[in-house]
């Protein structure tokens, strides 16, 4: 089959990328709101729901295999240091100690990127690499780490990023000219006349307000298992790209790609933290080349904490004006970020300033700085979610100063098309999304007496209710590859290369595939994980899995069938038109008479396994493809504790065609109670005279248990987008966590009267904002 | 600093999923080591090596037990049962079935921790109201998210 290569924009974490990539053929038309879908579209169990029951599920962690090395690390305990002298000769002749590895015996062993070593003679954060120790057994390992003396000689350093920006900072890498994360930052966008629209307000609302680092903590930690047989690399690895990790692992080693398999079975969870092989995982496949022997590495609670990524602070500032009437006149931003150590890139906290209410001014500064803390990394819609929780706190305040209903001011204030390039929205469904959600959440009624003070005015309890909206993407896009093969059976098996992290990635491509074939879901095997035996799939983030893997098996299979229809109509002498297959039957469309199994026709003939390959086609260029949502939260303050819960949250989202509501409700439901730890529990504890992290395991830094879940109502708004791909569908994965901590915020400012300045609303923050 | 010490290790005893087993353990390996290392257990996980997340979670005697912080020494005599024995004889038990039909259960590194503690109260209290079910896993920690399905499960299984 001919290829055409095809430039296209893939929207991922915020930004936009023009790429070049391969089509081949013609993706099936799109499965429209009138389509009739038998499988697709229904709430079926998870396809590897045992598995994940019985403890057969394989995840890295689990991945023992003979002669097995266990890799463990020595961090440094300074936020920034010269490694002077490390003297590992006591650690090498422990028991059972088969090599440490240091700045000073691995010449050449530089991180995933290929930007510097991963042994640094400057280490810059509190749990940067300083040595490794590889043992038989994980306790050899730790004994011997406690025989390695390190010399530090301490350089000064700076954790605070308005600190980090000013002029006289300390560097927080001596061989950087300043903290700034590149030339061209900080990064201003403007629009319109700012000055003018402020000119032409009634109103100004001012609003500061932060955010805290919030850590991922995937209960699988990041790591690796390697293996080097002496022609192949096997790298078992925490991924959420495996793609990218076998890149990584070629490129580190200077083996040919084809050389570096990589296998990512089961998932415990990554959150966007996950993008690459990790050091943790490099330095497992180094090991495990220059020893000869399997090594596994597998980060500690603590050290997950430090050096694996965090959604970075931000320090949100904002001006807005507005008419009498509600009109948005103005929009004036400045975020700093705290974006650690490397830097790299810079979440877009600034871009729900920019498009998510109508406003013709708007001026909005991106200002990360670099500092001596862990490198932040994308997590869950980074920047939007603490880029929405800021704004809607701004627009809440905005509401009281103007006396106006704050749903009534977004109301106003809706933005019909993209206002940052002007493209229309291929479809917005916000309003609805409003209605729908104000309904169940009773937002007419919020202000009643009874219900604002549950117990009478006398009691501590205060109770309110608020709302914040989302936009993201979801729409994904090329390269995304997928093989379909029938065998002889009538069974089928679907190839990729892409990961399941948890969120259902396995059982939404199997609906699709048994969809398109015309087989019962049981007759469908999706394979996925592994790079030698996987075709081309993109990482798995950004909310594009199901979006640009499940058309590609869509179309694989619709290849497939149209293949197996042939041969059925060959030996069933009868013309192809006339045929149809449903649940694995082969019928005549026109009597609707059963003519036997679709194995009983591809059985007769001699060993031929029917195989179609399927591509992801181009995105839409004229409109901007979108996720919107809105949810309503309903807390209570305990004004005596400052103890705040969430008591309810109502949450109506469009993600398009929902292939399968019992995952997709899943899915909502773990963003909603990840946004309420970033709420109301969950920050980087930072001692500033130290520059260090003083929390880094589940004791001190608190994630959500069961008994912090509210009431959760999920409403699905819209209907299949036929802009978004040839499934309809939009990914489910970031949208439901970006509301939740703007709405939690402006219900606690509802319930007690005044606004917060920032997140968590932790009991000590809650009574000094009470205090003042 | 502690000097480089020579493990010393010890037989211990131990009924796992039903089985009698010895098993040489050295005397700091935790029961959650001896679990993954030397029986090839690997259901029960580690997710934090000090109390805090629940992934480790087992029954002990029929309680639900971190046993990363047990001390496989300290165990002589006990009875283990482990996610890989939960399912009998194949079928799988009620519990791991409501899991998976309410999809309380996102990727899973959890599940197998989860799956004994609600086991662990149910077996203690076959009805139990909210409030025991929220008391029961709030041991247990899930990143996914997956508390709201399990609530609903949980729910099912006291015939609600």
């Amino acid at each position: 089959m001919p290829i055409r290569i095809v430039t296209t924009h893939l929207e991922f974490e915020g930004q936009v990328y023009e790429q070049r990539v391969v089509l081949e053929g013609d993706e099936p038309a799109v499965w429209d709101a009138d389509a009739k879908l038998g499988v697709v579209g229904q709430p079926v169990p998870r396809v590897d729901g045992r598995e994940r029951v019985t403890g057969g599920a394989q995840f890295t962690y689990d991945v023992a295999l003979p002669g097995m090395l266990i890799a463990v690390g020595l961090r440094s305990p300074h936020p920034h240091a010269r490694v002077a002298s490390v003297n590992a000769a006591r650690a090498e002749v422990a028991p059972g100690v088969r090599a440490v590895y240091t700045r000073f015996n691995t010449e050449g062993l530089i991180n995933p990127n290929g930007e510097r070593p991963i042994f640094a003679e400057e280490v810059v954060y509190q749990g940067q690499e300083v040595a490794v120790v590889l043992a038989e057994t994980r306790q050899q390992a730790i004994d011997a780490l406690r025989l390695i003396a390190v010399e530090y000689e301490p350089l000064p350093f700076v954790v605070d990023p308005e600190a980090a920006l000013a002029v006289e900072a300390p560097h927080v890498q001596t061989t950087r000219e300043n903290n700034s994360i590149g030339e061209d930052w900080p990064k201003i966008y403007e629009r319109g006349d700012v000055e003018k629209g402020f000119a032409e307000a009634d109103v100004i609302a001012e609003t500061r307000f932060t955010t805290e680092a919030a850590l991922h903590n995937s209960m699988e930690t990041h790591g690796g298992v390697a293996s080097w047989d002496g022609h192949t690399l096997t790298l078992w690895s925490s991924t959420q790209n495996i793609y990218g990790a076998r890149q990584q692992v070629a490129a580190a080693l200077g083996l040919h790609q084809n050389q570096v398999h990589v296998i990512k079975r089961y998932l415990g969870g990554g959150f966007g933290s996950k993008f690459d092989a990790h050091n943790s995982g490099l330095l497992a496949a180094w090991a495990a080349y220059h020893l000869g022997r399997p090594v596994k590495y597998m980060l500690s609670r603590e050290e997950e904490n430090l050096a694996a990524g965090n959604r970075p602070p931000s320090v949100q500032t904002y001006r807005i004006g507005a008419k009498r009437d509600g009109a948005l006149t103005a929009i004036e931003l400045r975020a700093v970020g705290n974006v650690g150590a490397f830097g790299g890139w810079f979440s877009p906290v600034s871009l729900p300033a920019k498009e998510m209410y109508l406003c013709p001014n708007v001026r909005a500064t991106d200002a990360p700085a670099r500092t001596n803390l862990g490198t932040q990394g994308s997590f869950r819609a980074p920047g939007v979610v603490e880029g929405i929780a800021g704004l809607e706190v701004a627009l809440d305040n905005l509401a009281r100063e103007l006396a106006l209903d704050p749903l009534e001011l977004r109301r106003k204030n809706y933005a019909p098309s993209y206002q940052i390039i002007e493209k229309p929205y291929a479809v917005k469904t916000l309003r609805e999304a409003y209605d729908r959600g104000a309904e169940r959440i009773g937002w007419a009624t919020r202000d009643a007496e009874e219900r604002r003070y549950p117990r009478g005015r006398d009691s501590s309890l205060r109770r309110g209710v608020g709302m914040a909206s989302q936009f993201w993407g979801g729409d994904g896009g090329p390269p995304a590859q997928a093989i379909a093969k029938l065998l002889p059976d009538g069974s089928a098996v679907i190839v990729t290369g892409t990961q399941d992290l948890g969120t259902g990635t396995r059982t939404v491509l199997a609906q699709i595939a048994a969809e398109e074939l015309g087989l019962p879901l049981a007759a469908v095997r999706v394979e996925l994980g592994e790079t030698e035996f996987g075709v081309f799939s993109p990482p798995s983030g950004g909310s594009m899995t199901l979006a640009s893997v499940g058309p590609a098996v869509r179309m694989a299979a619709a290849g497939a069938r149209r293949e197996a229809m042939e041969i059925v109509s060959h030996l069933a002498e009868a013309p192809i038109d006339a045929l149809d297959v449903r649940d694995g039957v082969i019928l005549n469309r026109e009597t609707g008479k059963e003519m036997g199994s679709l194995g009983s026709f591809l059985g007769q003939l001699e060993g031929h396994e029917v195989t179609a390959r399927g591509m992801r086609g181009p995105n839409a260029e004229e409109v901007i493809v979108r996720t919107f949502g809105t949810q309503f939260a309903e807390v209570e303050v305990d004004i005596a504790t400052g103890q705040v819960r969430v008591l309810r949250v109502v949450a109506a989202h469009d993600c398009g065609r929902i292939v399968n509501p019992l995952t997709f409700s899943s899915q909502m439901e773990g963003g909603i109670i990840q946004g309420i730890g970033m709420a109301l529990f969950e920050q980087r504890i930072v001692d500033e005279r130290l520059g260090v992290s003083v929390n880094p395991n589940f004791g001190d830094y608190k994630v959500p248990t069961i008994r912090d879940v509210p009431e959760i109502e999920i409403i699905t708004v819209g209907q299949p987008n036929p802009f978004a791909n040839t499934l309809g569908a939009l990914g489910a994965g970031e949208p439901p966590i970006i509301p939740t901590p703007g709405a939690i915020a402006n219900a606690f400012a509802h319930a007690v009267g005044r606004a917060p300045h920032g997140l968590p609303l932790t009991p000590d923050r809650v009574l000094a904002l009470l205090a003042e | 600093m502690p000097e480089q010490t020579t493990a010393t290790r010890r037989p211990i005893r131990l009924t796992i999923n039903g089985a009698e087993r010895v098993v040489d353990a050295e005397t700091r390996a935790t029961l959650l080591d001896t679990l993954r290392d030397d029986l090839g257990l690997t259901g029960a996980k580690l997710g934090c090596d000090m109390g805090q997340c629940g992934a480790c979670t087992v029954l002990v005697d029929g309680e639900a037990m971190y046993s990363c912080l047990l001390l496989t020494v300290e165990q002589e005599g006990r009875a283990i049962t482990t996610i890989e024995g939960l399912a009998a004889n194949g079928e799988l038990d009620p519990i791991q079935q409501a899991i998976i039909a309410h999809d309380a259960l996102q990727c899973g590194f959890c599940t197998p921790g989860q799956a004994l503690a609600m086991r662990a109260l149910f077996d203690r209290t076959p009805h139990p109201t909210d409030d025991e079910i929220d008391r029961a896993l709030s041991g247990n920690l899930c990143r996914c998210g997956a508390y709201a399905k399990l609530r609903t499960a949980a729910r099912s299984l006291a015939g609600r």
